[in-house]
């Protein structure tokens, strides 16, 4: 039963850009913000630091992947003065290259970066903690924002995927859903292990846990470096989706995904396995489908629908079913999955 | 950079010029703050949306003047707006997140934010709106160096005013001691036939005109737009979390300093960094603490 449901999640995730071509950049940034969420989830459902600052990682992650991809073929700072792809050229060989390059660099600086923020920042408990990795991420924007090496606040166009724009979109589509699950498999493991029980005793009482012999900041340190990892490569990715990023609106956009991931999370259940998907999954296709018919007045929904989902339904839809359906869930955790399914 | 601090030193009386901004600025920073530390410390929400009331409490007054109504005036219709405004937002959201998790009260105040600044782009355009009052400045040293507006030394002035009706009210009135008792317990205040419920919206509502009246200074002083306000509810936390909640010789100290820090940053490095530099102050009094704490942990140890 369990396989029969990831198979058919697998099956569905590949055939919905096949069967709606049009569409395969929204599911893009669909398992975007998947990922988003769930890594989100990891630190703030699973260990209890509700980080406002994650998108941190998601520009870097973009920034780092602009700047390897265009250095392997060119100098970025004449590159970002002469504006870009209209004056220098790729050729395949360097672009692949330096899509994998990027890509992987993101990754894996996001993740080494995450260690010694963590040290400053993991010091920080509550709402400190939320502010202060706020503060991280408008900072970064701003200082992005006036350094000319990466465009300043200009930004970098990244170089053009050679070939047919409806392939780049799904080769990209298929570069985020690998991500996306291999992200999913990944925090599904470590939910499983000791260190997955050590994230929740760290929530449910991290002085006891320090008591215990955890090692709280290693283990908050890994636990972020993680989410950082997957987070830094999603940007990556998003960048390319895009085509050109820049400081505040596209990679350090702190009031749209940044907020939107924390949103999505507690729309689908802080601290399950599927509540992150379900909630990215049903935000954006509500956010996607209500859009047009706001006539402008579409952020301010945005923000109301916000505040109701925060203030008015905390437990999120599979605290919901939890709370109505018991006898759905059982110790199990694999057992929500069908309503998972019926939710997408 | 260098050459700018070289120059401070050449000219000392430049110098001077921007630490006496800094101070009529930082008067504005302190009225804002002690507004945040009110209502965090009465109900324990630490409110991301001070910034866009403080925002919008400027709008108001700026549209009243468009109408011909004095701005000074408009100062305190945007204080009562934004009262009448923070008690909506109290009904519907704030009373409502006041027994949970610190964190929905601050993503609660997140999107109260969010929705303010996009109703306020929506209304009034991102472009940056400012009132003048056409009253000159004041030549500080006699010889045409150092100018200060003299709008900026009257919005010194009402700020001056405001904080000392405010302390007379938390001192003497019987609100006032009602708001102290339930800051220092609230359950002890209850039990003592003090309405908390009655307390809160007031505090609220309170820090909402507070909100407002700023506002119409930061608008008669600086530039408003519409997502100016994140930048207030950094400058507003930074302050408090500098000087301690009910602490407030400390918050105004450190407003004032947070001026002059400013002005002196904004010189020596560049006006296009200064929203870099508040949050970089974030930052750094976050680790200060930070620091504190943990030899306070390991004394305990």
């Amino acid at each position: 039963m369990k396989w029969l449901v990831y198979i058919a999640f697998i099956a569905i995730s590949l055939a919905a850009p096949l069967v709606f071509p049009a569409y395969t950049q929204q599911f893009s940034a669909l398992w975007v913000l998947i990922i988003l969420a769930m890594t989100w989830d990891m630190q703030g459902g699973q260990m209890g630091y509700n980080s406002l600052g994650n998108i941190f990682f998601f520009g870097f992650g973009m920034y780092v992947s602009a700047v390897v991809q265009v250095s392997i073929a060119h100098d970025i700072g004449e590159y970002t003065y002469a504006g870009g792809i209209n004056v220098f050229q790729f050729t395949d060989g360097q672009y692949f290259t330096g899509l994998v390059l990027g890509v992987a660099a993101a990754g894996i600086l996001c993740a080494l970066l995450a260690f010694p923020l963590g040290w400053i920042l993991f010091g920080l408990r509550g709402p400190y903690f939320a502010i202060g990795t706020l503060g991280v991420a408008i900072a970064a924007g701003e200082m992005v924002g006036t350094w000319e090496w990466v465009g300043a606040g200009q930004g970098i166009s990244m170089p053009p995927f050679p070939g047919n724009p409806d392939t780049a979109k799904f080769v990209l589509y298929i570069m985020n859903m690998i991500t996306g699950m291999v992200c999913f498999a990944v925090i599904a493991w470590l939910y499983s292990t000791r260190f997955g029980l050590a994230l929740n005793a760290i929530r449910d009482d991290e002085q006891k846990a320090e008591g215990m012999g955890l090692q709280t900041l290693w283990i908050k340190r890994v636990c972020w470096a993680v989410a950082a990892f997957f987070v830094g490569i999603c940007g990556a990715i998003y960048g390319n989706t895009v085509g050109f990023i820049e400081p505040l609106e596209v990679a350090f956009q702190t009031i749209y995904l940044g907020i939107f991931m924390v949103v999505a999370v507690l729309l689908g259940g802080k601290g399950t396995l599927w509540g992150p998907v379900v909630g990215a999954i049903v935000f954006h296709t509500l956010k996607e489908v209500t859009w047009t018919h706001f006539l402008g007045w579409q952020w301010v929904a945005l923000g109301v629908l916000i505040v109701v989902i925060v203030v008015y339904f905390q437990e999120g839809i599979m605290g919901w079913l939890q709370r109505q359906r018991p006898e759905w869930f059982g110790i199990r955790v694999e057992s929500r999955e069908p309503e998972a399914e019926a939710a997408t | 950079m260098w050459a700018n601090i070289d120059l401070l030193i050449q000219v000392p009386k430049l110098a001077a010029g921007l630490f006496l901004e800094g101070l009529l600025i930082g008067a504005v920073f302190s009225l804002i703050a002690y507004g945040l530390a009110l209502v965090w410390g009465v109900m324990n929400v630490k409110n991301l949306a001070q910034g866009p009331f403080v925002i919008a409490g400027g709008y108001i007054c700026w549209y009243l003047s468009t109408l011909g109504l004095h701005p000074v005036l408009g100062m305190f219709a945007a204080a009562v707006v934004m009262w009448g405004l923070s008690w909506i937002c109290f009904k519907l959201v704030v009373s409502k997140v006041l027994e949970l998790d610190m964190f929905v009260s601050l993503l609660a105040t997140f999107g109260l934010a969010y929705v303010l600044e996009q109703s306020l782009s929506l209304a009034f355009t991102q472009d940056t709106q400012t009132i003048n009052l056409g009253w000159g400045s004041l030549d500080v040293f006699g010889d045409g160096l150092v100018l200060l507006a003299w709008q900026k030394v009257m919005a010194f002035a009402i700020c001056c005013v405001l904080a000392v009706v405010l302390v007379l009210f938390m001192k003497r009135s019987r609100m006032g001691q009602a708001i102290r008792a339930t800051a220092q317990n609230a359950r002890a205040a209850r039990v003592m036939g003090i309405d908390t419920d009655k307390v809160y919206s007031f505090t609220f509502c309170l820090n909402g005109a507070i909100c407002g009246a700023a506002g119409a200074l930061v608008a008669m002083i600086w530039v408003i737009q519409p997502f100016y306000g994140i930048t207030y509810s950094i400058r507003a936390f930074v302050l408090v979390v500098a000087a301690g909640l009910g602490n407030l010789p400390g918050v105004i100290l450190a407003g004032l300093g947070m001026g002059g820090l400013e002005q002196f940053g904004g010189f020596i490095i560049g006006a296009e960094y200064q929203q870099a530099l508040v949050v970089g102050m974030l930052l750094a009094v976050l680790v200060v603490r930070l620091l504190q704490q943990s030899r306070k942990r390991q004394a305990v140890a």
